[in-house]
């Protein structure tokens, strides 16, 4: 192993691909500046929403209820709810969003509660829609209190305590750390960022290095190099690693502080809430240690398509393909339930994913990391075999 | 020195069959002449070039490239080579000094050695003026400039041309035929394809007339002329391809 021409060939590529606009663009642009970017704003416009839907009093229409006066006076002296009206278009008009929702008190409610025979109270809705939900919460709410007044005004008449409807309480405890709570959280989304950016950061150097030297007419004058081509190809997968694997930690990095900025303005306010992220900067370096041989496989697996291909467009129709089959995987560990086994462990791109999630919430089984890790070795190592066999192909070089 | 022995390629093509694209072809250049490999486009001249250069490996048959077996020594044979055509380009990237010294330092050289051949090259060839420019800012001249200071880094003992100065205007041509007959005076190995037939005329030593991947006819301009009685070389070659007694 010629280590010399290898450093040669890393060197030459390094200052090629940092002298083109569109690396800076993938590289740093990209995972540095729209990424989180695009995370606070879309953090920021959901606050703000959210927060905005909550302020506004929704306009609510009942229909019926004349005959149950106690029942209407209450719904009408509510701060929560504007009261509109009744008209028999109210589908129409909670459809289009000129009043959030409606109530449909039936005839006699008032009485039938008295006889205690259960009348039925049906609110209407636009499924889905925030405030809509909001207002329904709302009217849910004032119902379910006259409800309990009800119930212990019947259990106050036959002299009956509370605890004969409530003979005893549940509750939720959290034992998990906060550091867990929010680990998990961000074990949800930052695997998902960081796989996809370590393969995005691979696609442009590793087809600007191969089939965009085919195109450019280069590759035939390095072959005509003494340089043996195992090291030609290994110093081109090594640089493409390596913007891969920067592209994916300063895309871990800039998500890091755009998940700070987030806790100190968007979720100041609820400290003890779930929403608070923190990471353990342990984990974090665990998960930065998982994508170095995950930016090898990616890296030499996008060198072998690339080189495969006679123009840059072809090596574009077949990575866009591989990025769809990585956002399945990568995106596993936000699906609910789907967790970490010896099976999926031996599945690239999802073994790296579900781990890293893992290892964000604070996890660390060791037999699954040595699993894992192992494994993307024996992947990179076939990644990197099949590009060093493509690039001795003649077939493959001068496809034309 | 480079000689031939057979050497046979065929490429494997889906919709055609097998192509052979050299059939047993074998000659021999000596050092300090220019061997003209003439042929129309599709003749095997580019396979030839390319085989020797051991960008291609043969099917069959064999050559010796400054000494050095094409198929058991290709690194070696790259080693002693300088390979020029109009499909070697440079990194657009890299400026003219960059793209020199890349290649001095993949063929060994290193520190003092390959500054003061780059200097020499650079001082011969007139390209002090763009040294720091990128390639792909340059004119076409001095893009071939470059390139011919790229296959000089190492000062091989052989120099293959395949068809260098197509596409190029006629002040380039002559840079380029100039670099030419300058390596056959420093006792280079020169091996030189193309179709143009007065370029072979002015520079040739020795000429081999390939078609279909074959050798028709090899031997000086005057050789050639006394075997087909004819005087321009056109029409020899022509007579030849076409087989006409």
């Amino acid at each position: 192993m010629n280590l010399r021409n290898i450093r040669i060939v890393y060197a030459k590529e390094l200052l090629d691909l940092l002298r083109d606009r569109r690396t800076i663009i993938s590289m740093v642009v990209v995972p540095i500046i729209l990424m989180p970017a695009i995370m606070i704003s879309v953090a920021t416009i959901s606050a703000r929403s959210v927060g905005q839907a909550r302020q506004e009093i929704p306009k609510v229409m009942v229909i019926g209820g004349k005959d149950s006066p106690d029942t209407l006076h209450g719904l009408e002296s509510l701060k929560t709810l504007q009261l509109v009206p009744a008209s028999a278009d109210y589908t129409n008009l909670i459809s289009d969003k000129k009043i959030r929702a409606a109530v449909e008190i039936p005839s006699g409610f008032e009485q039938d509660v008295r006889l205690e025979r259960p009348p039925k109270v049906r609110i209407y809705i636009y499924e889905g829609e925030m405030k809509s939900m909001f207002a329904a919460e709302a009217i849910e709410q004032f119902f379910r209190n006259r409800k309990d007044a009800v119930v212990s005004n019947r259990l106050a008449a036959a002299r009956l305590p509370t605890s004969t409807l409530n003979p005893f309480d549940i509750s939720r405890a959290n034992v998990a750390p906060p550091q867990k709570v929010s680990g998990n959280i961000v074990g949800m989304i930052l695997p998902y960022l960081v796989i996809i950016m370590c393969m995005t950061g691979s696609i442009y150097p590793s087809i600007d290095l191969t089939a965009g030297e085919k195109e450019r007419g280069t590759i035939e004058t390095l072959l005509t190099s003494p340089a043996n081509r195992t090291h030609l190809v290994l110093g081109k997968c090594l640089i493409v690693m390596t913007m891969s694997l920067f592209t994916a930690l300063v895309s871990l990095a800039s998500n890091g502080v755009a998940i700070s900025i987030m806790n100190r303005t968007l979720f100041a306010s609820s400290k003890h809430s779930p929403l608070m992220f923190s990471v353990e900067p342990s984990s974090l370096l665990a998960v930065a240690v998982l994508m170095v041989p995950l930016a090898v496989f990616f890296a030499a697996l996008m060198v072998a398509i690339g080189l495969y291909s006679r123009s840059s467009k072809e090596a574009q129709s077949y990575l866009q393909p591989m990025l769809i089959l990585t956002v399945v995987p990568a995106m596993a560990a936000a699906l609910p339930g789907v967790e970490l086994n010896t099976r999926f462990a031996l599945i690239p791109v999802l073994n790296v994913s579900l781990l890293s999630k893992e290892v964000l919430s604070g996890t660390y089984h060791l037999h699954y990391m040595v699993l894992v890790f192992a494994s993307m070795c024996v992947y990179a190592a076939i990644a990197i075999f099949a590009a060093v066999a493509a690039f001795k192909r003649e077939t493959v070089l001068f496809r034309t | 020195m480079i000689e031939t022995l057979a050497l046979t390629k065929i490429f494997p093509d889906k919709k055609r069959g097998p192509v052979r694209a050299l059939d047993q072809v074998s000659f021999r250049c000596e050092p300090g002449k220019i061997f003209g490999l003439l042929g129309v486009n599709g003749a095997g001249k580019t396979t030839c070039l390319r085989l020797l250069a051991t960008l291609l490996q043969p099917t069959g048959g064999t050559a010796k490239v400054a000494g050095f077996d094409i198929v058991a020594e290709p690194e070696k044979v790259r080693a002693h080579i300088g390979f020029l055509s109009t499909a070697t380009a440079l990194y657009g990237r890299l400026t003219a000094a960059e793209m020199v010294s890349y290649f001095g330092k993949l063929h060994g050289m290193d520190g003092a050695l390959l500054r003061q051949r780059l200097d020499s090259l650079f001082d011969t060839l007139g390209m002090n003026e763009f040294r720091d420019r990128r390639c792909d800012k340059l004119s076409t001249g001095m893009k071939q400039k470059v390139s011919i200071a790229r296959t000089l880094i190492h000062d091989p003992a052989v120099m293959i041309f395949d068809e260098p100065t197509i596409g190029l205007d006629v002040l380039t041509a002559r840079t380029v035929i100039h670099f030419i007959r300058d390596c056959k005076a420093r006792g280079k190995t020169v091996i030189y394809s193309t179709h143009v037939m007065s370029e072979v005329e002015k520079l040739c030593d020795a000429i081999a007339i390939i078609h279909g991947g074959k050798i028709l006819a090899e031997g000086s301009l005057e050789e050639l002329r006394q075997r087909s009685g004819l005087r321009d070389l056109e029409d020899i070659f022509v007579q030849i391809v076409e087989g006409k007694p």
